[in-house]
């Protein structure tokens, strides 16, 4: 399979990206890693003339420690992230949940960044950074701005961000307990997208595939705050989700995986803290 | 469009389109044809080469994005005629039937025991989760991963 012809073109720097993002307009797409975009234009569901490729910006790859959160830049890889020592220490969760994302190969491209402005409701890493309150930073033609990762998510593939924006860097709070922290995620082979999956910080619970964007289980996250134990909790996972039938499950079979890996996710976050 | 690729240690200049995928420069342009192109859908691994050093699925990488990288195939590992020890192993241990995924399946390994040189059984299952063989069962392959790991401990 070979994508629709389009014009490629490589960015030196992300000031770089973003003239070259005002100039094409709606016609570009920005390419990170590729592991979401060039799969969808091998099949020919997206098919963008222009090909930005962000994979020269290695000034967008970093994990730093800010004191009260922990900055990652858009471009780490999800190798790097999974490996990083500073995430490893503050934020295992994502740490964790990187080191789940497809497979070596794909660890060795993929990009966070990339994971979460492609939106897909199936992918890790949106529901992980929705259980750990993330913001994230998007830069444009005038200037950058900070949007909280619970406005980010429009619709299925849609964010907030503009066509002309940039997501620049992803800042992860340091959790209020470090040990607080699950990542559930149910497949039928290791390197296939969730067919569900959880997320659990804190008493912030994000569901994987649950429905048109990654959400948290505002229910079960209501229910903790009363008082609920994790089984009486986990009760409440498929509330407010729309989750799809498909070829890999029913809705029913979701939302029943849902109560169940919410109540290991609770169980274990609990175990740990 | 101009991409300018090292591969195998060569430098390859050649004028491609620009949607060209990793593994067809690498089967049609630089005639290394041992890369297989298996499920292009990002699943099997067939198509695994290194990149600057790293396991990446050919399929899934525009040689638009190598230009200026470095890329090695299997057919770059063997070294004035020896082969390479993941390589050796494979042949020892009988790590393969069809062999369709072979070259695919050492470049992961090399990769994996070049990030981690000594890794227990579990690691090289995990380390192997992008690279399918419906033949061998993987037992002899996992057995390979370790007698190389096993036989670069003894060089090391």
């Amino acid at each position: 399979m070979i994508p629709s012809s389009f014009t490629y073109k490589r960015a030196g720097s992300a000031e770089e990206a973003l003239d070259l993002a005002a100039e094409y307009g709606d016609d570009a797409k920005f390419l990170a890693g590729g592991h979401s975009l060039l799969p969808l234009m091998k099949l020919r569901l997206a098919a963008p003339e222009v090909i930005i490729d962000l994979g020269g910006l290695r000034d967008l790859s970093y994990v730093t420690d800010q004191g009260s959160y922990v900055a990652v830049g858009a471009l780490t890889r999800h190798h790097d992230v999974e490996h990083s020592e500073v995430l490893g220490r503050e934020v295992p969760l994502l740490a964790c949940a990187a080191g789940q994302v497809g497979d070596p190969q794909i660890r060795h491209r993929g990009t966070i960044g990339g994971s979460i402005a492609h939106a897909d409701p199936a992918s890790d890493l949106p529901a992980v950074l929705l259980a750990l309150d993330a913001t994230l930073v998007a830069r444009g033609a005038d200037g950058a701005r900070e949007i909280p990762i619970g406005e980010f998510f429009q619709g299925l593939f849609e964010t907030a961000l503009e066509p002309d924006e940039l997501l620049t860097e992803i800042r992860v709070p340091k959790p209020a307990s470090a040990g607080a922290w699950s990542f559930q995620k149910f497949t039928q082979r290791a390197i296939d997208w969730a067919i569900v999956g959880c997320a659990v910080q804190d008493g912030r619970v994000g569901l994987v595939n649950m429905g048109g964007t990654p959400l948290r289980a505002a229910a079960v996250e209501a229910a903790l705050a009363g008082g609920a134990s994790p089984a009486d909790a986990a009760a409440h996972a498929a509330e407010g989700t729309s989750a799809a039938d498909d070829i890999r499950a029913t809705r029913a079979y979701r939302e029943h995986l849902a109560r169940v890996l919410v109540s290991r996710a609770l169980t274990e976050a609990n175990s740990r803290s | 469009m101009k991409v300018d690729l090292t591969v195998n240690g060569k430098d390859i200049t050649a004028d491609v389109e620009d949607r060209m995928l990793l593994v067809h420069f690498l089967r049609d342009v630089a005639d290394l044809t041992a890369t297989n192109v298996g499920c292009d859908t990002t699943s099997c691994g067939a198509c695994t080469v290194l990149l600057d050093g790293e396991s990446v699925k050919s399929c899934t990488v525009l040689a638009a994005q190598a230009s200026g990288h470095e890329v090695i195939t299997v057919e770059g590992l063997a070294t004035n005629g020896e082969m390479h020890p993941v390589q050796r192993a494979f042949h020892q241990e009988h790590g393969l039937q069809c062999g369709f995924c072979t070259p695919g399946m050492v470049m992961a390994i090399v990769s994996l025991l070049k990030e981690n040189p000594h890794p227990t059984e579990e690691q090289v299952r995990q380390g192997l989760e992008g690279n399918l063989c419906r033949c061998t069962g993987y037992h002899n392959i996992v057995r390979a991963a370790l007698a190389a790991a096993d036989e670069g401990k003894v060089s090391a």
